[in-house]
């Protein structure tokens, strides 16, 4: 099992720093079009062959990946800053903080994940720039992803609120900012990292899913799951193999990604 | 009602609320554009607006699509029956599935069956669902796959969870010592353990259904409400998203809350 785990961690670094350093060689330019060379197969030139716009896939691949790969982190560290706060603090501070926050959770949880994405992502702007998409889009899935989390941080913050050192440090005149800041938040890390590596793939699994059905990253720019629309267009599986890149890559990082989570030890 | 009122609000705040494309049509006199913009501005205030679309629904007057041009009504009856029967499918093949998985797993437990089974499943749980309808119309597969496909991993992980749980339970032990036949155990005495738990599994399966059907119907063209909530946010029908989000709402609550009562009623004591 540990076995496992390193060789998907080891996995999820090796495609990390191709997807980034690539990404960065001017070789690879995402948008530069060939139009010698408009829907062709693997070469030496293009390794993964062109679109139907000339731009060469592998490049689009990596710059795709990198943007999925740092992205839904940021979007997750957003996430676990609101699950923080709606899930861990009126957790900790119990009564009437306790049950609003468990209200909101409930109903947030309430409405299926990707229904909830369309109809958020539909409320806002659609006909916008490619980085104001990008934006849009990761903003979107780190300000809606809290819910999960913050049910597992209450949880754990109302068992640590009856937990003995909480009692003796508050029977002290310990001040809550203090005991919230020095004994909860330590102790909540490991949860907070562990729901943090949980939600990294889920996102990305996420964007994907927006980005087929066009509300996700605009054209030009590339993210994975834009790159996944391509698949619209094949007609058969073994015609244009080369084409599956994509999701080949997709299903290496979250697998990858959920090996290593799934392994670790997360605590109860 | 609380999913009714996020919906709402989100409708209200989204940008370009109460703007109507009719106040650019040169041909209406300034009357007219006043008339639009009234008529609009009666809908700004988001308690009045609320409880305005709450007593229209209660009326049956759920409002027209503006990008369908049709009665949002007429167009929820029209697609609900689709989604049903796909989603239903769907469902039906998944728990069939894992259910069949779980049964077998539990009389052969070896490596040579578990790994395939779990990079089978691994698999399907990292590609997006839009990916798997993708596939199925290169494959020419219909829509209820794809749901089955997107459902099964899910199902067949927290079935085996239940499954392996119950195997280390005492009264199981003792069963099995016993020499009791492994069928016999699983059906006596492994089923009436985990039912509680299977039922709540039912309700969030439907959940589950239900939002697999948004990129299968909108990708395999089938004209279902996924379909409907797709059109409406690309085109920002706003009322049209409101009311399909109350109903697909709706749906996964009492899903979700039958589940509960009849798991409840089986975790009881006699």
């Amino acid at each position: 099992m540990k076995r496992m785990r390193v060789a998907a961690v080891t996995l999820a670094c090796a495609l990390v720093l191709i997807s980034v350093a690539g990404s960065f060689i001017p070789r690879f330019n995402y948008s530069r079009q060939d139009r010698e060379h408009v829907n062709c197969g693997p070469s030496c030139r293009h390794w993964l062959g062109t679109d139907d716009l000339g731009r060469d896939r592998f490049a689009r691949l990596l710059h795709g990946s990198r943007i999925s790969i740092l992205l839904a982190p940021a979007a997750a560290a957003v996430s676990m800053l609101l699950a923080f706060g709606i899930g861990a603090i009126p957790g900790f501070a119990g009564g009437f903080a306790e049950r609003a926050a468990k209200t909101a959770i409930d109903l947030v949880l309430s409405i299926p994940w990707l229904f909830l994405l369309l109809m958020v992502r539909a409320t806002l702007p659609l006909n916008t720039s490619p980085a104001a998409s990008v934006t849009i889009t990761f903003l979107v899935l780190g300000l809606l992803g809290w819910a999960a989390p913050a049910r597992i941080l209450l949880a754990r913050a109302r068992c640590m609120r009856q937990a003995e050192f909480i009692i003796l440090a508050r029977s002290t005149g310990v001040a809550p900012l203090w005991l919230l800041c020095k004994h909860v938040m330590p102790n909540l890390r490991p949860v907070l990292l562990a729901q943090f590596w949980i939600s990294v793939p889920i996102f990305i699994l996420s964007e994907a899913n927006l980005s087929i059905l066009g509300l996700g990253v605009a054209e030009p720019l590339p993210s994975l799951g834009s790159l996944l629309r391509e698949l619209e267009t094949v007609l058969s599986l073994r015609a244009d193999i080369w084409r599956f890149a994509p999701p080949v890559m997709l299903v290496l990082i979250v697998s990858s990604l959920q090996i290593a989570v799934s392994e670790r030890e997360v605590p109860q | 009602m609380e999913g009714g009122l996020v919906s709402a609000t989100l409708v209200r705040y989204a940008p370009g609320f109460g703007a109507d494309e009719r106040q650019l049509d040169a041909r209406l006199s300034s009357d007219s554009i006043q008339a639009i913009q009234n008529a609009n501005a009666e809908e700004r205030n988001i308690v009045r607006f609320y409880f305005a679309s709450i007593c229209k629904t209660f009326r049956g007057d759920l409002g027209m699509s503006r990008s369908l041009n049709r009665p949002i009504r007429q167009l929820l009856q029209e697609r609900t029956a689709v989604t049903a029967v796909v989603a239903g499918r769907g469902l039906v093949v998944a728990w069939s599935a894992a259910a069949l998985v779980v049964f077998t797993t539990w009389f052969f437990r070896t490596p040579a069956l578990g790994i395939p089974i779990t990079l089978f499943s691994g698999t399907l749980l990292c590609l997006p669902a839009g990916v798997l309808a993708l596939l199925a119309i290169i494959l020419n597969q219909p829509g209820y796959v794809v749901i089955a496909l997107i459902v099964y991993p899910k199902v067949h992980r927290y079935l085996s969870n239940l499954v392996e749980a119950a195997r280390g339970m005492p009264h199981i032990v003792t069963a099995r010592t016993k020499g009791t036949s492994e069928s016999r155990v699983f059906f006596w005495h492994v089923i009436p353990v985990i039912k509680g738990e299977v039922l709540a599994l039912a309700g969030v399966s439907i959940g589950l259904g239900i939002s697999a059907a948004i990129p299968v119907e909108a990708l395999c063209g089938i004209p279902g409400i996924g379909q409907l909530a797709w059109q409406s946010a690309l085109g920002r029908d706003l009322p049209l998203l409101n009311s399909v989000s109350m109903l697909v709402i709706a749906c996964v609550v009492l899903a979700n809350s039958g589940a509960d009562l009849l798991g409840d009623e089986q975790r009881q004591p006699a």
